[in-house]
């Protein structure tokens, strides 16, 4: 039986990567990235938790946060081709039209 | 009390025209306006000339009533919409039908070369269906609604040609002036409703009121009446309100005759009679009724002594003679301020129509001095407004003469001996300035303008024949005085004298006062005409303040306009207004604005910085729940 806080801590750890690398990170696709690793972060924490507590629940709400992130992939991946066909980067710093 | 649902239909008759002018007159044209405009007119008097047979043949006192919705309920409170014709509406159905009919039909000919005459036909059908429902409503409150449309007509009416500021203007006078009066009848309504309501009586209608009278006490009696007056003073153009009348001349002449002769300006003296028994519980309110009508009348009569515009000696002629009526209703003879009303309303709208008549023919010309010497250009207006002129200085056998007499008697015998006088002094300055009137237009030589001259002509039959009607009304509408009297009776109350006196002796002082205004007017302007000049400069004091009619517009715009403009420019425009409004609103836009020209700064447009801002945010969050948590 693996510790709960062994798995909560991967989870923590995954999920900073996570937000490091949407801060830090200038190219919108590895930021996408990095926001999948969030979401899958917070998916193994939702598992660790469901299995300590002997509930089901967190293994659903996994399954309807890999379904939304599905979805969310792919229309992500459309927004980002459809940004670099028309501008011709994926840079962040480059894309700031709603600035004042 | 017999159930009557065709009075229904006078009002609706015109009302009808007024809808269908409005919308279709101008498409259908001329002809089929000139058809309903004064057929709507002759449909309401034959209604109403069946309802007054129906009535003469009933008992004495009987009315015909129409309940047609209740209007307002208000806790104990309701009003109907119902009409109600008794001996008084009876004789006001009659004149506002029958005068209002035969105008009608002369404005088909006076209006024959205006492009507006839809308009002017809706206006006019609109005011008879608003006066119909005042002289018919069986209330208070419904009377109101009629007292407030006939005044809104006044002002469109007015208005007319309002191409010309100087008509708008006009126009915008008589319903400021108006307003003062309205809101006087709508306090008096009030305090009716307070006085019997504290009994327990909730109610404004006309019969109701006349049983309950005793409970309204007669300081409240007083009060209420003296507010109502102030409205009859507004409509009926007695001082201090009168002044918009003259000016009021700026509309249609057959708007003059209609609106500003023979029926709305009568309204006052209609809501008084009607009033009667409220008036009769306060006679300080009564006795101040017949003095400011005395006064009004000399007052009025003294302007008309000198104007030159002719419809304006007509205009100064009708306040005065509304002064009689409130005399003769203020006396507690509210039958002879009726007849009065009756009589005047024949010969004075027939003095506008033949004014208008000669008014057409002169090409638009109103100046006497420009007149003169059109006795055989224009006979049948001539002879018509002969006969008009001698009804309204009161020369027997002429209509005027009955009722005018009726009303001197009545002061008189009221004890009113100094107000009696004074109506004999105006009386001979009636028949002075009438006479005035014909003399300088009518004898003498022609003073027209050579382009007027040429194409000088007598108005077409459509226009005669009302005028020829009219006259023989104003010859004969004063010989059943006592019939008149005792039709009233019921609903007004026989007046009671209090003093004995001559009636015949009376009658002949009047008379003879009237035929020395007639004859002085012949020697001025026939025998000597040069005497007028050259009294006017012997006494240019006193001619001056005739001419400029006492400064009392003067004293008005220095006293009440000049402060009201100054009060709203600068108090309420500059102060409130631009001040403190504008400032409020603007004040907070520019505080958006400035706060939001900082703030945009911190919109970089990088998702990255929203992204580390939402993330400070989370971690605070998180934090403070922590934080919660261990503590």
């Amino acid at each position: 039986m693996i510790p709960l806080h062994y798995m909560m801590s991967l989870s923590a750890i995954i999920f900073a990567i996570g937000v490091a690398g949407v801060i830090i990170r200038r190219n919108i696709l590895v930021m996408f990235m990095s926001i999948e690793l969030m979401i899958n972060a917070v998916n193994l924490a939702f598992i660790a938790l469901g299995s300590r507590l002997g509930s089901i629940d967190g293994q659903v709400i996994v399954f309807f946060v890999m379904t939304v992130a599905a979805a969310e992939a792919a229309i992500g991946l459309g927004i980002i081709i459809s940004v670099f066909r028309n501008r011709e980067t994926v840079h962040a710093d480059d894309l700031t039209l709603l600035r004042w | 009390m017999v159930n009557f649902s065709a009075l229904a239909l006078i009002p609706l008759f015109p009302a009808f025209g007024a809808v269908f002018n409005l919308f279709f007159g101008d498409r259908l044209g001329r002809r089929v306006v000139n058809i309903v405009g004064p057929g709507v007119m002759f449909a309401a008097f034959a209604v109403a000339a069946w309802a007054f047979v129906r009535l003469a043949a009933m008992q004495p006192g009987s009315a015909l009533v129409a309940h047609l919705w209740t209007w307002i309920v208000a806790g104990g409170f309701n009003a109907n919409v119902g009409f109600r014709v008794d001996a008084l509406s009876a004789v006001m159905i009659l004149i506002v039908t029958g005068v209002g009919a035969l105008i009608h039909v002369y404005s088909v000919g006076y209006m024959a070369h205006d492009e507006d005459f839809a308009r002017f036909f809706t206006y006019l059908n609109l005011f008879a269906a608003a006066m119909l429902i005042l002289v018919l409503a069986d209330n208070l409150l419904l009377m109101f609604v009629g007292w407030e449309g006939v005044g809104l007509c006044s002002y469109l009416l007015i208005g007319f040609w309002y191409t010309n500021p100087q008509n708008s203007y006009a126009g915008r006078k008589a319903f400021i002036v108006n307003r003062i009066g309205d809101a006087g009848f709508l306090l008096g309504t009030f305090t009716i409703v307070a006085a019997l309501a504290s009994h327990g009586v909730w109610t404004l209608d006309f019969q109701a009121l006349r049983a309950n009278a005793d409970l309204i006490g007669s300081a409240a009696a007083t009060a209420a009446a003296l507010l109502l007056f102030l409205g009859a003073t507004g409509k009926s153009a007695q001082i201090p309100l009168y002044v918009w009348l003259p000016d009021a001349m700026a509309g249609p002449t057959p708007v003059s005759a209609l609106i500003h002769a023979a029926t709305m300006v009568t309204a006052g003296v209609y809501m008084i009679a009607r009033l009667n028994f409220l008036f009769l519980m306060a006679p300080s309110a009564l006795a101040l009724v017949a003095t400011i009508g005395a006064l009004t009348a000399l007052f009025a009569a003294t302007i008309a002594l000198v104007q030159s515009d002719i419809k304006k000696v007509l205009a100064y002629s009708t306040v005065s003679q509304l002064g009689y009526m409130f005399l003769g209703v203020g006396s507690g003879a509210f039958a002879s301020g009726i007849f009065h009303l009756m009589t005047h309303a024949f010969f004075k709208g027939l003095l506008f129509l033949c004014a208008g008549s000669v008014i057409h023919a002169l090409s638009g010309e109103q100046d006497m001095n420009k007149m003169g010497g059109l006795r055989t250009k224009v006979p049948i207006t001539f002879w018509t407004m002969m006969v008009a002129t001698l009804a309204i200085a009161a020369i027997p056998p002429f209509s005027g003469y009955f009722s005018k007499d009726l009303i001197l008697e009545s002061a008189y015998e009221s004890g009113h001996t100094g107000l009696w006088l004074i109506g004999v002094i105006t009386a001979g300055m009636t028949s002075f300035y009438m006479f005035r009137l014909i003399f300088l237009t009518f004898f003498g030589t022609s003073r027209v303008e050579p382009e007027r001259e040429h194409h000088l002509h007598e108005s077409p039959p459509v226009m005669t024949i009302p005028l020829i009607i009219l006259a023989i009304l104003a010859f004969v509408g004063g010989w059943r005085t006592h019939g008149f009297e005792q039709f009233l009776a019921p609903v007004v109350g026989e007046f009671k004298p209090a003093v004995e006196a001559n009636a015949l002796g009376l009658s002949a002082i009047a008379s003879a006062s009237g035929l020395v205004g007639i004859a002085l007017a012949y020697l001025f302007y026939i025998q000597r005409p040069e005497l007028p000049d050259a009294l006017a400069r012997g006494m240019s004091d006193l001619y001056d303040l005739l001419l400029n009619k006492w400064y009392v517009d003067e004293l008005y715009d220095a006293i009440v306009t000049k402060p009201l403009f100054w009060g709203s420019d600068n108090l309420l425009n500059r102060l409130a207004d631009r001040f403190v409004i504008d400032g409020a609103v603007n004040g907070a836009g520019l505080t958006v604005e400035s706060v939001g020209e900082v703030a945009r700064r911190a919109e970089t447009g990088n998702v990255q910085h929203y992204a580390l801002a939402y993330l400070i945010g989370a971690i605070g969050v998180a934090a403070y729940y922590l934080y919660l948590v261990t503590h």
